[in-house]
């Protein structure tokens, strides 16, 4: 009986995987060169060890899921961190071409939807509808 | 030959050890930047902190199994030179990532910031460890105990998510952001149930031991609890996930899933009145005051998650450290104090009646539970902060969002340091024990 539910479990585990993998995210647009560089650059210097993207990461810095889309911030901004630092980010010295490739990878980032639930979006049992955000 | 498993579990305290001293410093990094930067700023800190922390659970849990395995089925085949196999590859390769992080080389993903080609080495020891936990079981024809399903359950399910974990190599995977957040997190999520079905399984077995009962491995109760763990494994992640613009069904699912922990809480507190005379009996022993640690432990932690799972009260805590609060308790509170009820029984420490000892352990117990409410209680006062601030007052400006969250996060640090004081005792006293284990009187 065990080694049934057991069994049992176990294909339902991988039968859920691939009804994640397959059809659980909405098309979104395929990354550019310029972003997939971007994100190898954010992982090997380890920019999520103090940021987000969609709430996940390190907590010293801000969440930069939308950074790019953020009327009052945006590239430039953003653009100008990179090239400085700040008292509580580090200079990386980044050259102009990584710069330009995080921005893309940010940017591809941004494009695939929004970190910030709007209260709006909460159903009447506690849950959010945002599928087609 | 055994004091290789022995020099294993040294090997572990002293992750434990590594993570608690890069703890320290990470904290000092993220208060006092403009000091740090030039030495070691908080980026190069913390992959040290959460790797030592990772290693040190899954370390202890493979290497307390690897032990009781010997117990568990001492006529069968034991499968020893695999067990070596694994224990030789797991050490070396957790050093090259320790060095690997010396000459800042990074992998940039969170719980796995190494350069991701030493995973194919993890993976490797891993499954000289199946060979070695699973041979043994094949031997044995009699009945396997509740404990012997959980430890396997988490063998098997280590296995299946950290490949999982790995599958953004494949560009398939990684050409969707939504899809490559959710598979990160589903796999992370699910492979944190693995090494629980690892470690409570231990948990289990201890119980058993302790109290001479083997009915508390055999009740219904105890395999309800164990099949709703494993549901909850494969499907209760979502929470990580629930602001990811993907399918609503995957939010639907986790949630309806997670709520069945209720269940859990609901038997902890009808079983309120039997721990205590359990406790009653068994409190001197060492072994059993740190299980009894880790299951005040649980019920705080659960009734935290359960909050957590509802997307309605998660808009607000997620991304904020009341994450890091149901990190910490779970992998301190929970965890940690499992493997170290472990290794004291492997140490057989309570045949140790040295006074002066004891009071040692003590003061290291009391001094480590209590920084750790404290600790907890801080990281979760600062998460309610931020979360209002940045979802009620839609506060953008990163600075004006964190001043007050930055006061609160100063007592969380200074109960760290406290409760490292107290963590270190402990260790201190179980490396001192070992040492005089390998040198002399033998643990069968
Ligand atoms: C040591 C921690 C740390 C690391 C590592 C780090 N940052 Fe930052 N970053 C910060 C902090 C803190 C801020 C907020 C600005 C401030 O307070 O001065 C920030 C701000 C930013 C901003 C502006 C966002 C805003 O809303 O203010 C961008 C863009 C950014 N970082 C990108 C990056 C990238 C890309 C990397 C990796 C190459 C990176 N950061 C690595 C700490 C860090």
């Amino acid at each position: 009986m065990v080694k049934r539910i057991f069994i049992l479990l176990i294909l339902a585990y991988f039968c859920y995987s691939f009804l994640v993998y397959t059809k659980s995210a909405k098309e979104t647009e395929q990354p550019t060169d310029q972003a997939i560089a971007g994100l190898s650059i954010w992982q090997s210097r380890n920019c999520q060890a103090c940021h987000q993207l969609y709430g996940l990461g390190g907590y010293m810095g801000p969440d930069l899921t939308n950074i790019i889309s953020d009327s009052t911030k945006g590239a430039l901004f953003a653009k100008s961190l990179l090239i400085a630092g700040s008292p509580r980010m580090p200079n990386f010295n980044l050259s102009e071409t990584d710069i330009t490739n995080l921005l893309a990878f940010l940017s591809w980032v941004d494009k695939s939807g929004k970190t910030a639930v709007p209260a709006e979006k909460v159903t009447w049992y506690g849950n959010y509808n945002i599928d087609n955000q | 030959m055994n004091s290789l498993f022995k020099s294993f579990i040294g090997f572990a305290i002293s992750l434990l050890l590594l993570s608690l001293f890069f703890g320290i410093i990470a904290a000092l990094a993220f208060f006092k930047l403009d000091y740090f930067t030039n030495i070691m700023s908080f980026e190069q800190v913390r992959p040290f902190h959460v790797s030592a922390a990772l290693f040190w659970i899954i370390s202890g849990a493979a290497g307390s199994i690897l032990y009781y395995k010997k117990w568990a089925f001492p006529d069968a085949k034991q499968y020893d030179q695999f067990s070596i196999a694994f224990i030789v590859i797991w050490v070396l390769t957790i050093l090259t990532i320790f060095i690997s992080y010396c000459f800042e080389q990074y992998g940039g993903r969170e719980y796995w910031e190494f350069p991701p080609v030493l995973n194919i080495f993890i993976l490797l020891a891993w499954i000289c460890l199946m060979i070695s936990f699973f041979g043994t079981l094949l031997q044995s024809a009699k009945d396997k105990p509740l404990y012997v399903w959980m430890w396997s359950t988490g063998i098997l399910f280590f296995l299946f998510t950290f490949i999982e974990q790995n599958l953004w190599h494949i560009p398939w995977f990684r050409n969707s952001f939504l899809k490559e957040m959710t598979i990160q997190w589903k796999s992370n999520g699910s492979m944190v149930g693995a090494w629980n079905q690892m470690i409570y399984g231990s948990a289990i077995y201890l119980m058993v031991k302790i109290s001479g009962e083997e009915s508390i491995a055999k009740s219904r109760k105890a395999y309800f609890a164990y099949f709703l763990g494993l549901t909850n494994l494969i499907f209760n992640w979502g929470h990580h996930i629930y602001n990811v613009p993907s399918a609503s069904w995957i939010r639907d699912v986790s949630y309806g899933i997670s709520m069945t922990e209720w269940l859990l809480l609901i038997g902890i507190i009808q079983g309120f009145k039997s721990k205590l005379e359990e406790r009653e009996k068994f409190r001197y022993l060492l072994t059993y005051k740190f299980l009894i640690a880790s299951e005040f432990w649980i019920f705080l932690n659960l009734v935290l998650a359960l909050f957590m799972s509802i997307p309605a009260i998660n808009r607000y805590t997620h991304g904020t450290h009341i994450t890091v609060a149901h990190a910490m308790g779970t992998t301190i509170g929970i965890n940690t104090m499992i493997l170290l009820a472990s290794i004291s029984y492997i140490l057989k420490m309570d045949e140790d009646k040295n006074k002066r000892m004891r009071l040692h352990l003590n003061i290291g117990y009391w001094t480590s539970q209590l920084s750790l409410l404290v600790f907890w209680v801080a990281l979760i006062v600062a998460g309610i902060i931020k979360g209002y601030r940045a979802i009620t007052l839609k506060i953008t400006v990163f600075t004006e969002l964190m001043e007050p969250v930055l006061k609160v996060l100063k007592v969380f640090m200074y109960s760290g340091f406290v409760l490292a004081i107290g963590l270190t005792i402990i260790c201190w006293i179980m490396l001192g024990h070992l040492k005089e284990v390998l040198r002399g009187k033998d643990v069968k």
